[in-house]
């Protein structure tokens, strides 16, 4: 965007403008590296030191020997396949969970008029008020003895699952987009003789692509970033997620392996920011102006 | 992630169309049919929030006056748990941290976000590599990031009193002493989140009009009299915005003390939610648990509320 900003196109063309903004380019980029990269990159070559260099001070800036027994040792130390599928599973169904349940749900609000919508509406957004980690303990409670069936769903994927569905962040937005579609498209399939399930199937989903790529994301890094949750409902090791096998092994584990691990937790989030990042970067900008 | 400030629940009401006159005798029965229709669409998230969000709210209001064990039937105790919970020495300490914590990220957690989104907005070369660089902390696991930084923080090895002996400076306890991990905490907290705030505020700065620059520097307004009187007025709405939701993030701090320092040295980073927690799962007293949920959830509805009304009212009245 050239649109004017703070300084005057006329004061950066001057000599000493021009002095000053490089300057102040190259502070930043500076800064940037030392604040964000570096840190990373101690992370990453942490683990491919040896323990004895990574205890020593001054520590050096690049490992003498690289070794890559921290990565290996981790993955089979600490069942990191294990703990990264359960991870997996759990961030899958959280996010096919929320899609088929938010949509319809936010379809039906939108689009088809239920009886009491205006009050299930009011409920949902109410939820927006009381912030999740409030609540964690009486969901907890919940999750353990389900009202009416009796059942627990501690230690089951399930207890992520459904619990993401009550995302009433998520549920609004689809809501929203599909209040903005046209009707009359809608209106002449409906002429034509298609049903409901049709028209959301049909119409509806593949007009939204651009809204339900951001509700996938923020449903993805949700669960693949939550820990106290996890770590309340899964008190079975073989069944923890990632985040929280991490901690509980972080005790009694070399400090290279567990740095290893940290990488490799690390990667499959960071790939996928780097992938799409023009896509997040401009949803969570987007998001700002359109207040 | 970060939720944007996007939440805006002014809700777009259709307009009515005239509707064609159903077919003679049947209406009543198609009526119902919709309905039916509608709620089979709806049933399935209705029953998630239903369970997962409005039940464990009475919940914890119920617990909150109960003896509650798993397994076992609840007694009513009346303001029993209230009171005990205030009495616990640690109560005082986990309200003060909490709310020096917020004051601290509010104070740090902002200030340089702003200042960062500022120079950014001012670049106008790399500007991909800075936003990606910026907000790559914010997609690393918050677990690991806490681990990370307990490891810088390490009073031998650690990164933190490396670079400090390096520059010759004393070194510092950083996370293990008493005075400094509630500040070491909020470092952590700030390095992994300001990304998403500098980004929202960037698009908040890009809006702004260029002719207000221009007009204020005619009128011969220096560089800092034009970020006081024309960039903070223009974006005020989304600092209003970007503060509250902060405040109501950082007050449910968990993951950082827990991970880097326990609540310790001496509760010094107990906070709130960490107290719930060890209510709960370490004490076994989920009544107290819940009159503190309860105390939280007061407080953080109050800040929600404030923020609802604002993006309910809009920008508009800017």
């Amino acid at each position: 965007m050239s649109t004017r900003t703070l300084l005057s196109p006329a004061a950066l063309a001057r000599p000493r403008g021009r002095a000053v903004y490089w300057t102040v380019f190259t502070g930043v980029v500076v800064l940037f590296a030392l604040a964000f990269l570096f840190p990373v990159y101690w992370m990453v070559t942490g683990a491919m030191k040896s323990p004895d260099e990574i205890a020593q001070t001054p520590p050096t800036i690049i490992p003498k020997h690289w070794h890559l027994s921290g990565y290996t040792d981790a993955w089979d130390l600490m069942q990191l396949p294990e703990h990264l599928w359960n991870t997996v599973v759990q961030a899958a169904g959280a996010w096919a969970f929320q899609l088929v349940l938010c949509t319809a749900a936010a379809y039906a609000l939108s689009k088809l008029k239920p009886a009491f919508g205006k009050l299930i509406l009011g409920g949902i957004l109410a939820t927006l008020m009381v912030p999740a980690q409030a609540l964690v303990v009486p969901k907890y409670l919940t999750v353990a003895d389900l009202p009416l069936i009796h059942t627990s769903l501690l230690n089951d994927p399930l207890g992520i699952w459904l619990p993401a569905v009550a995302n009433a962040f998520n549920l609004y937005l689809l809501k929203r987009f599909f209040d903005q579609l046209p009707r009359d498209v809608m209106e002449a399939a409906e002429i034509d003789g298609a049903g409901k399930l049709r028209i959301l199937w049909s119409i509806v989903l593949p007009m939204s692509r651009p809204v339900l790529g951001v509700v996938s994301i923020f449903a993805l890094v949700a669960v693949w970033q939550d820990f106290l949750w996890p770590l309340m409902v899964f008190s079975d090791t073989d069944k923890q997620p990632i985040s929280v096998a991490l901690v509980q092994l972080s005790q009694n584990i070399q400090l290279t392996v567990l740095i290893a691990a940290m990488v490799i937790a690390s990667i499959p989030m960071v790939a996928m920011f780097l992938v799409f990042q023009r896509h997040i970067i401009a949803g969570i900008s987007a998001g700002s102006t359109k207040g | 992630m970060t939720r944007t400030a996007t939440r805006n629940p002014v809700e777009t009401t259709a307009v009515r169309q005239v509707e064609a006159p159903p077919p003679v005798g049947g209406r009543g029965r198609r009526r119902l049919l919709d309905q039916a229709r509608a709620y089979a669409f709806l049933i399935g998230g209705l029953i998630c929030f239903a369970l997962f969000s409005w039940y464990p709210a009475i919940r914890a209001v119920v617990i909150a006056f109960q003896k509650y064990t798993p397994g076992s039937s609840p007694e009513w105790v009346g303001t029993a748990n209230f009171t005990r919970v205030w009495h616990d020495p640690e109560f005082t300490a986990a309200w003060r941290n909490t709310l020096v914590f917020t004051l601290l990220a509010l104070l740090i957690g902002f200030a340089i976000p702003f200042v960062l989104a500022l120079v950014l907005n001012e670049l106008r070369h790399w500007k991909a590599f800075f936003r990606v660089v910026v907000y790559l902390p914010v997609m690393i696991p918050p677990v690991v990031t806490a681990l990370l930084w307990k490891w810088f923080y390490d009073p031998g090895a650690g990164l933190a009193n490396e670079t400090l002996r390096f520059l010759h400076l004393p070194t510092s306890n950083w996370s293990n002493g008493t005075d400094t991990a509630l500040i070491s905490l909020v470092i952590v907290a700030t390095w992994a989140n300001l990304g998403g705030t500098v980004l929202i505020y960037l698009a908040a700065l890009q809006s702004i009009p260029g002719e207000l620059y221009e007009a204020a520097e005619l009128d011969g307004a220096s560089l800092l009299q034009r970020v006081r009187h024309v960039t903070i007025p223009q974006t005020r709405f989304v600092i209003l915005m970007l503060m509250l939701l902060q405040i109501i993030a950082t007050m449910q701090v968990f993951t950082e003390p827990f991970v880097i320092t326990g609540g310790g040295p001496e509760s010094a980073t107990v906070t709130v939610l960490y107290l719930i927690y060890k209510y709960a799962f370490l004490y076994n007293d989920f009544g107290g648990a819940c009159a503190l949920s309860v105390m939280l959830l007061v407080l953080l509805g109050a800040f929600s509320a404030v923020y609802l009304r604002l993006t309910r009212s809009g920008e508009d009245d800017l």
